[in-house]
């Protein structure tokens, strides 16, 4: 029996839904009206912004369901019209270091299915072989939309700073179902991609006595708020009021925090983030609630942090920056702040193994630099792969990975370090 | 017996035990280890979630209140589902949340699964309902404590 749909579609939708635009893509469409109707969304609305960006990069063994689509999608010719990126690949042999068991459990068993998948990948619509980051929206990849924009995507950190930096309005979507969404350029309207959707639930009221890490105060924020949407105010003390390179990199941060600390698909900065400063407090709903982070607040958050390893007490072994993947100004800053922490402290090598995340346009840039070839003596690798990925292969729940990311923390074994204290252990200051 | 009445988004008969998760099923963190196994049973394997951890909960009635975590979250429970080590219900007692949503919608649409999903059951079921017990769901979205 066909679905029996809510919502109101237009001539042409009901078309698709029908099937005269072939069975695959009714069943692409039905998948989409279902999720809206389940939401209670009144209607589809056109994607604007047609570059789709995809959660799923990594060719794991596991989705199965995941490739047979794919293909049943190819087969019946549909494809992103626009074009799109996708979350970054799941490893790298040559800038990060795999023995030879983590290399056959990569390539053969994890993600055995990886080469297979990116074929299927640029069938469907792949921008190019530099598409595979999370932070699609820094300019070197060009997967940027406007203010007001619709999008269809999935990766949370993407979702969020779309919605919160940016002011586009895209859902915290699943994967696959963003894929649909740019396929038939449709999605549905409900949550924050409405006016009511994207107002504040929680006045969040920043009272620190320094600028606080943006990787523990969204982790503070999105541990609270959940789901809702933050208003935040006196954070553009710190911060500034303009999106300058370091502001949107401290937002990047901030937000992937919120997110993965919480569900956070959309927050706003008073004074700072698009839609704040054009509505101000009005973007707060009549029985808002409220959350006041100082210093003590911050550090109660965390301390709160559970230290996974097995054996706490030892060293870390591996340490990942850049999850989100960095951007150019902040791997500069990290690359200038590893090499100075190891001149002064008289070292010439990194105590452990050191790696920066960024994408594959500002890696290849920055192999051409001084610096690179510094970082590179001293130990460090840059790379373009998802260090969450890294941490799947099972062997690896023994290595003590170290992180300045709330992100991977949340989602791995990994313990979190703030930054100074991470950059003292990687060049060695604390001996 | 005690008895909810929630949104019936994909309806189903069902009578059997309960495991309850009184905190947001993180679905990857939950689901991975046994879909990467290719296990015969689904144990949850989120050492963040004591409610339900190791537990098998494979043909039986995940009670919960949403599910939270990454986005692929509703592809790995399209997985489970395809790989037919599924719970036979997910009763939520909130609204669902959006990768719980596409989990069940994409495993109904592209896997012809039977999977049970009803909503909006309220905190009351929650408090209420306890691992091991008998439950039985009806079509129309009831649910009875037996």
């Amino acid at each position: 029996m066909a679905y029996q749909y809510k919502m109101k579609l237009t001539p042409e939708q009901i078309d698709i839904l029908e099937g005269r635009q072939g069975a695959v893509k009714a069943k692409v469409m039905e998948t989409i009206v279902r999720y809206g109707d389940m939401f209670e969304a009144t209607e589809l609305v056109p994607v604007t912004h047609g570059e789709g960006h995809l959660v799923t990069s990594f060719g794991l063994s596991l989705l199965k369901p995941v490739y047979r689509i794919m293909d049943e999608l190819i087969d019946a010719g549909l494809k992103v019209e626009a074009g799109f990126t996708a979350d970054p690949r799941p490893h790298d042999m040559k800038n990060v270091h795999y023995n030879p068991i983590d290399k056959l459990i990569n390539k053969k068993i994890l993600y055995g299915k990886q080469d297979a998948y990116e074929e299927q990948l640029r069938k469907l619509g792949l921008k190019n072989d530099d598409s595979f980051t999370c932070t699609c929206y820094y300019p070197e990849i060009g997967n940027v939309p406007g203010k007001g924009d619709i999008l269809s995507w999935a990766e949370s950190s993407a979702v969020n700073y779309a919605n919160s930096v940016l002011g586009a309005r895209c859902n915290r979507n699943s994967g696959m179902i963003e894929l649909f969404g740019s396929i038939v350029g449709f999605v549905p309207k409900f949550g924050l991609l409405t006016d009511e959707g994207r107002k504040a639930k929680w006045k969040v009221t920043v009272n620190t006595t320094k600028k606080p890490i943006p990787q523990i105060l969204g982790s503070a924020i999105g541990i609270k708020v959940m789901e809702d949407v933050p208003y935040v105010v006196g954070l553009d003390k710190w911060i500034g009021n303009e999106l300058t390179d370091q502001c949107k990199s401290y937002l990047k941060d901030f937000g992937a925090a919120t997110a993965s600390n919480g569900a956070v698909g959309l927050y706003h900065i008073e004074n700072v983030t698009p839609e704040a400063k054009e509505l101000g407090e009005a973007l707060l709903e009549a029985d808002y609630k409220e959350y006041v982070i100082d210093d003590a607040e911050l550090e109660r958050v965390y301390k709160s942090y559970p230290v996974m390893w097995k054996q706490p007490q030892k060293e870390g072994t591996i340490a990942f920056i850049g999850c989100p993947h960095l951007s150019k100004t902040q791997l500069e800053e990290w690359a200038d702040r590893i090499i100075s922490g190891l001149k002064s402290a008289g070292k010439t090598k990194v105590a452990c193994q050191t790696v920066l995340c960024t994408p594959s346009p500002i890696r290849k840039e920055f192999e051409k630099t001084a610096r690179y070839a510094e970082l590179r003596k001293a130990g460090v690798g840059v790379t373009s792969i998802c260090p969450l990925m890294y941490t799947s292969n099972p062997l690896t729940k023994s290595r003590r990975i170290m992180t300045c990311s709330n992100k991977l923390r949340t989602y791995s074994l990994a313990r979190y370090y703030k930054d100074d204290e991470l950059l003292a252990i990687i060049t060695g200051k604390e001996d | 017996m005690k008895e909810f009445k929630g949104r019936v988004l994909n309806g189903g008969y069902f009578k059997g035990e309960a495991v309850v998760s009184h905190q947001g099923v993180n679905t990857l963190a939950s689901f991975q280890s046994s879909a990467i196994m290719h296990s015969s049973k689904l144990v949850i394997a989120d050492q963040n979630n004591p409610d339900i951890y190791k537990h098998n909960i494979t043909g039986k009635a995940l009670c919960l209140p949403q599910t939270i975590g990454s986005t692929t979250g509703g592809m790995v429970l399209q997985v489970i589902c395809s790989m037919g080590i599924n719970p036979a219900c997910m009763l939520f007692s909130e609204h669902i949340d959006s990768l719980a949503g596409a989990g069940v919608i994409l495993s109904v649409v592209w896997e012809n699964s039977k999977l049970i999903a009803i909503d909006q059951l309220g905190e009351e079921f929650l408090d209420t309902v306890k691992t091991g017990d008998t439950i039985e769901v009806t079509e129309d979205g009831t649910v009875r404590i037996l």
